[in-house]
């Protein structure tokens, strides 16, 4: 589904990202780990296309697509999605009305009619009580006064609602409590299927003890320095991160 | 929310000309060119005056020949050669008098399903959709529909020109008691010149079963228009008005300098929404209208109450401060404000609140957004008079930028006489986040389609005042209007 080669990023004239290769098939879900400053957000965002993340080198490929000549609308529209590390607050626009806008745009990216109100509340309505997300909360501005818990869990709504084939999900583990973390847990569960695959990029191996992954990769100083099954994050948790770049070394 | 399918194509629309960038063939009738004692007489003989009336229109423009054009304004911009300017031209067809929709010119009627206003489907529509349109087009009304309906209930909706001939002693009594006619340098001209606008009469204890609604458009070249509008609710009356402009582009500045008189009895309420898309020149700053007005009401009554509510996207320059005097014990004057300025665009407006009766409130919310190049001022005046006690004021004044070659200036001014007087001062000025354009396009929003989200969730507080069939409108304008302001 998703293969990167020699992917080198810079930000603002520092390089960060230096040949990075990683290929994702459907059905497969994989984990990157890495200290802090190793480039986790970065691959997130390069792949989202961010703006300011230049592409100096390398290629990504999507569905066979080059992704690298997609605006950032048009790779949600081919089925990416990224749960945001610090998902923003937008003043005044309601969750519902956001969450409407988003699904049809991505219809109508998709050559798809659009959904009209009431199948859309319907629609809504069910993903919302899957995530046990309280449906008041639909009707707040996007992610404003949210906790950092609600936050994410909202991120695992738009999820369920978008319905993307990718989903690269950067630290949506961090800030959570143990309930949280299960309910967004549940969530990428759920999204698992033979036609989905995901990215997660984490701290911890916490998450993990949740939502099993078939690959572990380690990331430092802009390359995967170590791939590996979910023994890796374990082993990582035992020594640090310090232990696998000697490795490497 | 902004990113429908038909926003989105109505972006595109616009994407290379100005969407009602048009011009209509039309004969007209107009002025010799200039202003003169000369064509203040042709006018008002055109339109068949009593003698009060062309004695009212020289002796303001007697009042206007020794007044200067303002220039205390933050605005820039040429002054307008008032002698090369046509002071009245009406459709041909239209100074006959059209009795009826039959009678209009098919042109013009031609006109108005290009601005999206079908006027007969509308008039058949009209227990679907409730609004009564009464269009000014250059400057004679000429068509008014609902009539019917509206007489039932002893309401009086029609061109000024006609009140001005049917109800003299209304017209004589309220005209000019709200803006006076050397108010100001506009206003004091609007007075020697205008040639039509509406008049509204709503008796006591009626509350107007639709709202009322106002297309204005700007079509000769050269020509100012000066619209006047005279709107009475009675004691225990209420009304909702609507007023909504589209204007074809032109090379050369057109003048707008309207003068709108809103006056309120006891427990009565006028709420005023104003939709104001004219054209605002090209990328460059060429063409555009500019905007002179002066709103204003009285709030006579006790207990009265009225709302302004304006979305105001369009224009090259914005001079505009509808304002409220609360002369009622306890009357309540209210101000909502979207101002978006995008390319060369110039707006200065607000408000005035003065407070003269007890425990009278006011609220101000302004919302002003400025991209391009543009330069966007709030000023307002607070001013409670020795008598007003308890009086309260709330005002919340907010910039949003987007770009880094625009400007947002706030001016307030508060004048308080009376110690018991409670006043609330917020402001903030932010820049637009490429964090949230990121989030929005990350879920599939294009940039302008993000763009519209952000600026509508900004605004709302505003939108949610608007009447549901213009917040529709008003919510597509916000996106069009900062349309290629990023990217």
């Amino acid at each position: 589904m998703l293969e990167i080669k020699d992917l080198h990023v810079e930000v603002g004239g520092t390089g960060i990202l230096k040949g990075l290769n990683l290929t994702i098939n459907a059905g497969e879900v994989h984990a990157i780990m890495g200290p802090n400053g190793a480039g986790k957000s970065t691959l997130s965002y390069a792949i989202a296309g961010k703006e300011g993340y230049e592409i100096t080198k390398g290629s990504v490929t999507f569905k066979g697509k080059n992704f690298l000549a997609l605006e950032c609308h048009e790779r949600a529209g081919e089925g990416l999605f990224l749960g945001m590390q610090y998902p923003v607050e937008i003043p005044g626009v309601s969750n519902m009305n956001f969450l409407k806008t988003a699904l049809n745009s991505i219809r109508r990216y998709k050559d798809l009619p659009e959904m009209a109100a009431v199948e859309f509340l319907k629609f809504i309505r069910s993903k919302a009580s899957e995530l046990k997300m309280d449906i008041e909360m639909l009707k707040r501005s996007v992610n404003v006064g949210f906790s950092g818990g609600e936050k994410k869990r909202n991120e695992m709504v738009q999820m369920a609602v978008l319905e993307p084939c990718f989903a690269v999900l950067d630290e949506t583990d961090s800030g959570l409590d143990i309930d949280a973390l299960r309910t967004v847990s549940e969530g990428i569960n759920r999204f698992r299927s033979p036609e989905n695959a995901a990215l997660i990029i984490t701290h911890y191996q916490r998450l993990l003890d949740y939502v099993v992954p078939d690959f572990v990769h380690i990331l430092a100083e802009g390359k995967i320095v170590k791939t590996g099954d979910k023994d890796l994050a374990l082993y990582l948790e035992e020594h640090g991160y310090g232990a696998i770049e000697n490795d490497a070394a | 929310m902004v990113s429908t399918a038909e926003t989105r194509k109505a972006v595109e629309d616009v994407s290379a000309d100005y969407k009602y960038g048009f011009v209509t063939d039309i004969d007209t009738e107009k002025a010799p060119i200039g202003l003169s004692e000369e064509v203040i007489r042709f006018i008002s003989a055109k339109k068949n005056e009593p003698e009060w009336m062309l004695k009212h229109r020289l002796k303001a423009y007697k009042m206007w020949l020794k007044m200067e054009e303002p220039d205390w304004s933050l605005l820039h911009y040429e002054k307008i050669d008032l002698s090369k300017t046509y002071f009245y031209s009406a459709p041909k067809s239209a100074a006959d008098g059209p009795q009826s929709l039959e009678d209009v010119d098919p042109e013009l009627l031609e006109t108005y399903k290009k601005l999206g206003i079908p006027l007969k489907e509308q008039e058949m529509l009209a227990g679907v959709q409730n609004i009564a349109v009464d269009v000014v087009f250059d400057s004679v009304s000429v068509a008014t529909t609902f009539k019917k309906t509206l007489n039932e209930k002893g309401i009086i909706f029609c061109s000024i020109s006609e009140a001005i001939i049917d109800y003299p002693e209304m017209v004589q009594k309220y005209m000019g008691s709200v803006v006076p006619m050397h108010d100001n340098f506009y206003a004091a001209l609007n007075n020697a010149v205008f040639t039509d606008g509406t008049f509204v009469y709503i008796p006591k204890g009626v509350r107007c079963p639709m709202e009322l609604s106002t297309y204005f458009r700007i079509n000769e070249q050269n020509t100012g228009q000066f619209e006047r509008t005279l709107i009475i609710a009675d004691e225990g009356s209420y009304v909702s008005y609507l007023e909504g402009c589209t204007a074809p582009q032109r090379d050369e500045n057109q003048l707008h300098a309207a003068v709108v008189e809103l006056v309120i009895l006891d427990d009565a309420e006028i709420k005023y929404s104003t939709v104001q898309n004219w054209y605002p020149g090209d990328k460059d700053g060429k063409g555009g209208i500019y905007n002179f007005v002066t709103k204003r009401a009285a709030c006579r009554g006790v207990n009265a109450k009225v709302s302004w509510t304006q979305v105001e996207t369009g224009s090259a320059i914005t001079w505009k401060y509808p304002s409220c005097i609360l002369q009622g014990d306890g009357s309540v004057g209210e101000f909502y404000s979207v101002a978006i300025t995008n390319n060369h665009q110039q707006a200065d407006t607000g408000t005035k609140m003065i407070h003269i009766g007890k425990n009278t409130k006011s609220v101000i919310i302004s919302k002003g957004i400025s991209a391009g190049k543009a330069q966007n001022i709030y000023r307002g005046l607070v001013k409670v008079m020795s008598n007003a006690e308890n009086a309260r004021n709330f005002t919340q004044c907010d910039s949003l930028l987007i770009g880094d070659r625009c400007g947002a200036h706030t001016v307030p001014y508060i004048e308080v006489k009376n110690p018991s007087a409670q006043m609330e001062h917020e402001a903030t000025t932010s820049k637009i986040s490429e964090e949230q354009l990121f989030y929005c396009q990350q879920r599939g929003l294009n940039i302008e389609e993000a763009m519209g989200v952000v600026v509508n969730g900004f605004c709302k507080d505003v939108m949610i005042q608007l009447p549901m069939e213009f917040a529709v409108e008003a919510q597509k304008l916000l996106g069009i209007s900062l349309e290629g302001s990023v990217g």
